[in-house]
């Protein structure tokens, strides 16, 4: 299981807690989880990527394995921890203001 | 009895008033969607209990949320709330907002014009304003940011643009005011269920008489003196338009500057400013059962948006414009440096007109006597982007 944590409105727009943990097939991309994240939690479909690029939104950026991998290619598989359920894929909000 | 139920937007989530018909003891429910911009909130006509909600936020984009309750609970209009989806192609998707430049139906997506002079595509950021049909519960028009118009037959699952605003040929004269490029304004008309007003910041005024196929702009008479041709067919900052039911071809506009009237359905405008003290402002409505009665807050300057000498004051014509009288009884008169927004005024249609407006302080002040006193329902909200009433049997 891949293991997610949500920032604070996405949570409560799921309905969920911090983290939540989705089955996801290999390989295991940033793509991969998020497809599998909004299909599991429809609310969710246009709120990490825009629906019309695909590419995700200004003010969020995903971190995996203390490593900033908002820039990354979305094909590029996730680190083997995260893969394994050792370590989740944190999606944060940027903060900017009140 | 008849009830009041004032649905209130504000920059930090959504709340509900609620009062009986006297109007005096109200009770505040919310804050629902916290956190969330909520741009504007509309109830239908046909089916009081269904209300339509823009959610939104820089962070997260654009939702939709639709109570079926009367605004206890709320949901993503077509989205299942607990359980798995079904398998397939999702049967809703109530926050997609993509523009039709489809050859079959669409208008080519053309540039507009970006605040220094340059052309910008178009890029959607948000629903400024929810107007429910007036016959049909499941069908709803939005106004977006970028400025266009969607609508949707299925009770806000699934979005469709009408291109035939954005793209009847205009669009890369149109510009953002400062809030941005929005289609603030949906009237229907209720006498032709084929004509539609709506307004956007800043490119005016344009009206369809076919169902929204095809549209013309209708700002003559407007005059915007920060436009190079201040008399152009597009480009005027029009800040809301009202209309009585009861007479669907008169308009009353709120402009940039200039408060403005048009007896023909917009093909003409004249400016009924009169004795204001400054035709600025943003709101502007009409007394639910005095088709010449209108309502107006005076706002300083566009480059000063609060109120002259920090008195709040409602001014009242009774003469369809050009004589105004101050309404301050009940409003405060000194050291207040509120604005108040567009959509954020909003009458009743109990037997004594009751009249609504909200304050980016936080204040939403109500009348129950046609504005001769006003009284605060509640001060210390998050500041206030739109009002709207429903009057309940």
């Amino acid at each position: 299981m891949i293991r997610v944590v949500l920032p604070y409105h996405l949570r409560n727009l799921a309905g969920v807690g911090a983290e939540v943990s989705i089955e996801v097939a290999a390989p295991v991309t940033l793509r991969a989880v998020l497809d599998a994240l909004e299909v599991r939690y429809p609310m969710l479909r246009g709120t990490i990527r825009d629906y019309g690029t695909g590419r995700r939104r200004p003010f969020l950026r995903f971190f995996v394995c203390e490593e900033d991998w908002s820039h990354e290619a979305s094909d590029v598989e996730l680190p083997e921890a995260v893969a394994a359920g050792r370590e989740p894929l944190l999606i944060i909000g940027a903060i900017a203001g009140g | 009895m008849s009830k009041v139920r004032v649905l209130v937007g504000t920059r930090k989530g959504a709340f509900v008033l609620t009062a009986d018909g006297k109007r005096k003891d109200w009770t505040v429910s919310g804050p629902f969607f916290a956190g969330w911009e909520i741009y504007h909130m509309k109830g239908s006509p046909v089916d009081p209990n269904r209300i339509y909600v823009s959610q939104t936020s820089g962070w997260f984009g654009q939702l939709i949320q639709r109570s079926d309750d009367g605004g206890k609970t709320w949901h993503q209009p077509g989205l299942p709330d607990e359980a798995l989806p079904a398998p397939g192609p999702p049967r809703a998707l109530p926050n997609r907002f993509a523009y039709d430049a489809s050859a079959e139906t669409g208008k080519p997506m053309t540039t507009h014009q970006w605040y220094d002079g340059t052309q910008h595509p178009w890029e959607f950021k948000r629903v400024w304003h929810l107007e429910p049909s007036l016959t049909d519960p499941g069908t709803v028009y939005a106004g977006v940011e970028d400025a266009a118009l969607f609508r949707s037959t299925d009770g806000g699952e699934n979005w469709r643009e009408l291109p035939g605003l954005r793209g009847h040929g205009t669009g890369p004269k149109w510009q953002p005011g400062a809030g941005g490029m929005g289609l603030h304004t949906i009237i229907l008309d209720p006498s032709n269920p084929d004509r539609i007003f709506i307004a956007i910041s800043a490119a005016g005024a344009f009206r369809t008489d076919d169902g929204g196929a095809t549209w013309k702009p209708i700002n003559k008479g407007l005059v915007s003196n920060f436009m190079p041709n201040p008399t152009a067919e597009v480009g005027h900052c029009v800040h809301h338009v009202a209309m009585h039911p009861s007479r669907p071809g008169v308009l009353f506009m709120q402009k940039h500057w200039d408060v403005m009237r048009s007896d023909d359905a917009g093909d003409n405008w004249r400016e009924v400013s009169g004795n204001l003290p400054t035709d600025f402002g943003f709101a502007i409505d009409v007394h639910a059962h005095e088709p010449e009665t209108l309502y107006v807050v005076p706002i300083k300057s566009d480059s000063e948006h609060f109120p002259l000498g920090g008195a709040l004051k409602v001014y009242r014509s009774r003469t369809g414009g050009n004589e105004w009288e101050p309404l301050t009884k009940g409003l405060p008169q000194k050291d207040c440096y509120v604005n108040v927004l567009r959509d954020a005024m909003a009458v009743d249609k109990l037997d004594e007109c009751g009249i609504y407006f909200g304050t980016t302080g936080g204040q939403v002040y109500a009348t129950a006597d046609s504005g001769e006193s006003w009284t605060p329902i509640v001060r210390d909200l998050p500041a206030v982007l739109s009002i709207e009433v429903q009057t309940l049997e």
